[in-house]
Order: structure tokens, then sequence, then C-alpha cells
């Protein structure tokens, strides 16, 4: 016991300064992709043809587009482009409040605008979360626990998973929402009272991620449920989730990446 | 020649094909005898499947190992729409055989245990069979009445940040009687997919069967793909997926000894082993690009290499991980409250891992040495050996040791190998395609045992069968039988010394 705290004491705390540090994520960081239209070759459609998901799109003439909710974050997605017009940055900010804010010609989301000014009140410095987990791989359900730990500790925000829908100002839905548990979906939905939210996680929530078409798999959350937060990822990294949600309940300002001086620490 | 003599020439062996004429067919009782003598002596079930065999029937195959011998065997049968099962004479038998039940639509005649496995509707069904009426919600449960019993249902959503199932206890008072586990909660149809799928999206799929197992799922993926397609790894290619491998392993090692901690509510130790866990992770986004080395494992080798200044770099921070981990360990394993909690709780005898084939640490600890990389070693362990660990007990305790035993283990086999990684390209030409008509089986120690990928091409050189068996498959069944006898208040601390893959049994 007396070594444990001894211990304790010698390390100090390990909780990263975020937001207000910069974090530097390794250079191999599959984050946010963008598309460099000077690369884009006229009349190739390589990319569209060669990737192993719908991430980009070309429409009715016209450039491309990149959906971030359809993206697997893999390399392959981006080595589709024989000329290197798609590349992956090592940004982690990629959530949105809609999902066509995730669809866009260059690859940049629109930073998370925050909940009207009442719903701040009620969550800004308290947000209680249930998980539904839906038909996943439980990558994304492994991050989400991340985000609980001494690093991440999105406890200091007053961001915590609760027990019961009924305890519960949100629900945070990972997975496909696949046949066998849509209902369970559906009951604790209902079960958590208004004014609630909900938040899709990970590219299965959004669109079915790797299991789409699958008819033993949802596309994501389904059309009749409203989501206030979409965050894409395969799976998302914790900062992603954080990033997000601190947004939404206004406790990161627009465009912020930390203050001016402040140092910066390694994800 | 009889079936079991059959069964050992066969040829078979990890990662090796042999021609599907080549695997016997047997009429079906002479198949379901072999079996039963074999499991009965030195072979150990891998797999028992079904897929269609022309229009009205279903091929039933099993792979068997002979763990000591480092071989593998194969047989099969075709059969209509039922056979007399092998289960009441070779228990191992028991979940194959409702799988075969709900993926076929063939009913394994005599199963004591014949419930729905995942609950969705046939899809290997030959094309000539009527396909069974299927209702999702229809499961009987287990009742056992009783004034002073009462029954316990938890799940499918959990209080936790948790996958979905459903445990069904029947306690008395405290005393847990009985637990039903039912899943297939997580189920996505991963077995059509991979079967389906180009190798581009099927690979996406692979490493998604189970989101805390992608580098030893892919490993075996790409391991079958690559023995049907006779392409060989280069030495650093091998070296450079074991290392990913044995860092995946570390990652939830480390990351179980935090859960257990937390669930007994000794927060220090939880918070290291926590931080520990994500350290191990962000080794593998250091390569890889991601925190759970997707996009890593690739046909053909490792499409990330470890250039020299990085595998110094990572050797540094991996030892400074062990200094950390083995304080905390100390503190964990020598604090007697903490023994108190885990020593005697969650007993599974070495006869039940046995009898059901349960695999990987949880059969370690049992004393049951099972593992595929000494077993049937592929890669970098037919040359770099991680000794088995084990420990006798069966309990949680043990369990705990064995994850602490293998970290240490992996740690310094990581910091041996990333300084010393062979010469030569991490990745080969994928294959070009792949051979006509064969059986391969590729088998991989996953972090939680033994993963199976069990593949038939046909004469086109497609996918006939793709047949992908997690470890959880196995050993949901060791913590249903580990807690009659327990408190039900010690139900999160033994689910969390198994910490079973929920998506991996569904798939």
């Amino acid at each position: 016991m007396l070594r444990m705290l001894m211990e304790r004491l010698r390390r100090g705390a390990h909780t990263q300064p975020f937001p207000t540090a910069v974090v530097e994520f390794p250079d191999r960081f599959r984050g946010r992709p963008l598309f460099v239209p000077t690369r884009c070759a006229d009349g190739c459609r390589s990319c569209a043809e060669r990737a192993p998901t719908p991430l980009i799109a070309f429409g009715t003439g016209g450039p491309p587009v990149l959906d971030l909710g359809a993206c697997l974050f893999s390399p392959e997605e981006a080595a589709a482009c024989p000329n290197g017009a798609i590349l992956y940055t090592t940004d982690y900010r990629m959530a949105s409040r809609s999902r066509d804010g995730l669809v866009t010609p260059s690859g940049e989301v629109e930073l998370v605008r925050a909940l009207d000014r009442a719903t701040r009140r009620l969550f800004g410095r308290s947000l209680r979360l249930r998980s539904l987990v839906a038909g996943s791989c439980g990558g994304c359900e492994a991050e989400l626990t991340a985000l609980g730990n001494v690093v991440f500790d999105m406890a200091r925000f007053g961001v915590q998973f609760v027990a019961s829908p009924r305890h519960a100002d949100g629900i945070v839905i990972t997975g496909t929402v696949n046949p066998n548990m849509r209902t369970a979906l559906e009951k604790t939905y209902e079960a958590v009272p208004d004014p609630r939210l909900v938040i899709a996680v990970g590219a299965c929530a959004i669109g079915g991620g790797p299991f789409r078409g699958s008819p033993e798999a949802g596309a994501g959350v389904p059309a009749g449920l409203p989501v206030d937060l979409y965050i894409p990822g395969c799976p998302p990294h914790p900062l992603t989730v954080l990033d997000g949600l601190l947004r939404l309940l206004g406790r990161i300002e627009d465009g912020s990446r930390g203050r001016r001086g402040e140092r910066s620490v390694s994800a | 020649m009889t079936g079991l003599a059959r069964l050992a020439t066969t040829g078979l062996r990890n990662r090796r094909t042999i021609p599907w004429p080549a695997v016997p067919r047997l009429p079906v009782e002479e198949f379901r005898r072999t079996v039963i003598e074999a499991a009965a002596e030195d072979w150990r079930l891998v797999s028992l499947f079904g897929m269609p065999d022309g229009d009205r029937e279903t091929r039933l195959v099993a792979v068997l190992a002979d763990d000591r011998q480092g071989e593998l065997g194969a047989l099969s049968a075709a059969v209509p729409d039922r056979y007399p099962a092998l289960t009441p004479e070779c228990p191992a038998a028991h979940v194959f055989e409702r799988e075969i039940a709900e993926q076929c639509g063939v009913v394994p005649d005599g199963h004591p245990w014949l419930k729905p496995l995942r609950r969705h509707p046939p899809d290997h069904l030959p094309p000539g069979r009527p396909a069974p009426p299927h209702d999702r919600e229809a499961y009987p449960f287990f009742r056992i009445a009783g004034d002073e019993l009462h029954e316990v249902a938890v799940g499918p959503v959990h209080a936790g940040v948790i996958e979905p199932g459903h445990f069904r206890f029947h306690a008395h008072g405290e005393n847990v009687v009985h637990l039903e586990i039912m899943l297939g909660y997580q189920h996505r149809g991963v077995e059509r997919l991979l079967e389906t799928e180009d190798a581009g999206r099927a690979i996406l799929v692979a490493e998604s069967i189970a989101g805390d197992t992608v580098i030893a799922h892919a490993e075996a993926w790409c391991g079958a793909l690559e023995a049907l397609g006779r392409v060989h790894k280069s030495p650093r290619a091998q070296a450079v997926r074991g290392c990913a491998l044995e860092l995946e392993r570390l990652a939830n090692h480390i990351g179980d000894l935090g859960a257990i901690s937390g669930d007994i509510a000794y927060a220090p130790a939880a918070a290291v082993f926590g931080r520990l866990r994500g350290e191990c992770l962000n080794l593998l986004m250091t390569v890889s690009g991601n925190r759970y080395g997707r996009g890593l494992v690739r046909p053909g080798g490792a499409a990330f290499d470890v250039p020299a200044e990085m595998a110094l770099e990572m050797r540094g921070r991996l030892i400074g991980l062990k200094a950390e981990f083995d304080r905390a360990a100390d503190d964990f394993f020598e604090n007697d409250s903490v023994q108190g909690r885990l020593e005697g709780t969650g007993v599974v005898s070495a006869a039940a891992c046995r009898d059901l084939g349960f695999v990987g640490p949880a059969a370690r600890a049992c004393g049951v040495a099972r593992d595929v990389r000494s077993d049937h070693p592929w890669g970098i362990f037919r040359f770099a050996h991680i000794p088995t660990a084990t420990a006798q007990a069966g309990d949680v305790a043990a369990r705990a040791v064995v994850r602490r035993l293998e970290v240490v283990r992996s740690l310094e086999f990581l910091i041996e190998q990333l300084p010393a990684l062979p010469r030569g390209p991490a990745r080969a030409a994928p294959p070009a395609g792949l051979a006509p008509d064969e059986l391969a089986v590729a088998l991989v120690e996953g972090w939680r045992g033994e993963i199976a990928h069990i593949v038939i091409t046909d004469a086109a050189r497609g996918i006939r069968r793709w047949k992908v068996k997690d470890p959880s498959f196995h050993n949901w069944s060791a913590l249903a039988a580990a807690m009659p006898g327990n408190a039900i208040s010690d139900f999160p601390l033994c689910n969390k010394s198994f910490n079973l893959s929920y998506a991996g049994h569904d798939l």
C-alpha cells in the first residue's frame, strides 16, 4: 500500500492537457482525409473504381466529394488514387452536427457548433451518456472506454457513462444497428428522458461501416432517430470523440487548437 | 484404412493446403465414430462446420489438431437435413453443431442443448432445401423452479460500455446455481461477406471481426489467402507481423489486468494498467497509423515497415513500459486483499477444459498447455520460441497470473526482436489468384486463444466456404461453467477474468 502511494507521488499526474495543449500525432496516423484537386487527373475515376468503400463519389459532372461517414480510414482508400490526390492528414478533429456535414469536396469538415444556450446550461458541465452497442466489432467501445482512463479522463469535463437510460442525458450509438439489436435501441431511446441527445460514433453507426450491404447488419442509426453529433472513424481516436463532445458542449472555442505558446504533447 | 488412420495422413498443417478431393468423404456414421474416437485420443476439435454440397445436401467438415505432433487432419460427410449428433459423445462439438443447425438448416439429432446460437436465418442452405421457419425472438431458456430460487436477467444492453449479450442466472440467495448465456446480438454476417466480397473489402471485414483482435484475425485471413496463393513472406515480413501480434497481446492482457483491478475496486492498479494499455496501442499506432493496427497486416506481409530508427525508439518505450509494468504487477499480485478476491473465484477444471475444448489463457490457467505459437508455429514463431505460460488453479487469480506471464514474455520477445529485424522487404506481391479445389487452414494464437480461418476454394478459383472460428466461440462456455457456486456479485469479476468477445463469437 505504502509502495503504491510512493509510486503515485513519484509518477505524478498523467492526464493529457487537452484541449489546452496541441496534440501531436505520429506521422502515419490516419486522421481526416483531404482531397488535393491539383493532383486529380481529368476524367480519371480510379478512386471511385478501386476504393474498397464509397469514400469518394462523383456527382453529375464536377469534382468528387469525400464522405467521411463512409470512410474506414484504411490506407487503401487513399491509395485508390494513383496520383496522390487523396491523403490522410493528422488532424483528429472530424465530428459534425449533421450527416451532410461529413460530405465535402475537400474533406474539410465544419467544426462542431455548440448546442443552443438552453441545452448547454443543462448539459454543459454534466453530461451523462448511455452506451448502446448495436452490431459492432467492439473497437469503438474500446475507444469509448479509453476515454475514462487517466490519460483522457473525460470525467474532468463532467462527461460520464451511466448504467441506465433513466439516468442519461443521451445515448451514444456504436455498431450498424443490426436486426438483433434494433428493438433494444428503440427501447433504450424511449427510456431516456427529454431533453436527450443522440451521438453516432464510428463508421458503422453512421453508415454500416465494413458490414455495409450485409442482410444481417444495419446501415447505421435508423432514419427516424434524430442525431445531434456524428463522429467518424474506424474506430475514432479517443481525442476525435472528446473533441466532438467538448465542442458540442461549448467547452472548446471555434477553431482553437490550443493557446499560443502552450506546449504540445504527443497523442 | 480406418477413418482415424486416414485423418492422420491427410498431410494438413497450419498454413499448408491440401486438395479438397483428398479430404476423405465418409458415410456419416463412420465420420461420426472417427471424430468421436479422435477427440477421445490425441486429437482436438478445431472446427466442425457445414457447407452446401450440391443441391440438397450439407457437407459436414471436421478439422482436428494433434497438438503434440503439430499436425492437422480433415474429414467430411454429406448429410441431408438431419444427422446423428456428435455432442453426446464429444461434448467439444456442442457449439459447432448448434452453429451447423443454424447456418445450414440441419438438425443434429440427439443434441442435448439444441438452441439458436446467433439467432439468424440460415445463410449456408443448399439451394434445394426449403428454409425452415425462423423466429429471431424464440429462445427456450433453461428454467429451474423453486420457492427459494430467483431468476435474474441481464442484458443485452449492459451497465457499462460493453458489447451486448444476455445472461440468465438462477440464484439461491447470492449463490449462482446456473448461468445461461445467450448471444447473437453482435451478428453482422461476417462469413457471407468474406465469401462474397472482393479481397480489397474482405480484409477490412476480417480486421473488423473483433475490434480488439485486428492483427490476429487479419493474420489468419492473410495466412489462408497466402497459402492458397502460394505467396511466401520474407523473414522480415514474418517478424513485423509477429511483433504486431505480440503488441496486440500486450495491449489486451495489460488492459484486462486493469479491468480486473477496476472490478475489485483497486483503483491505483486500474489506473496504471489502463495507461500502460494505451501505450501499447500507441506503439501500434506508430507503426500502422491506427491504435489497433488496422491497415498493417496485408496479403504478402506488412503494409508498413519498421525502419531501424523507429524500431529502436519503440524498443526504448517498451523497456520503460516493462519497468512500470513489473512494479505495478508486483504491487497487484502481492496485495492480500486483491488476492483474497481473486483466489478461488470462478474456478474452471482442467477436465472441463479438455471436454469442452477451451483455448487460450483460460485453458492455460487450468494447466492445459495449448498455444498455437508452440503447437502449430507459423512465421517468426518457428524461430523465436515464446515459452507457454501456465498456472494450475483455474480461478480468476490463475487467469490473471497467466496474463502477467504472457505480458512479460511478449515484452521480452519484442525487446529482442525489434533491433534485430531481418533484412529484406516487408511485403511481397499479394496472391495473383487462388489454387482451385483446395482446403486451407490458418491458425493463429490470438490473445484470447486459437483463431482459425478455414477456406475451401472451388474449381473456378473462387471462395466456396470461408469458416471463421474466434476463441470466444469455445470459451463463452467456460464462463458459464465457472459461475455456479460463486456469488452473483462476483459475476463482473469472473466475466472480466475471461474477457470474451461478443463480436468474435457472433460474427
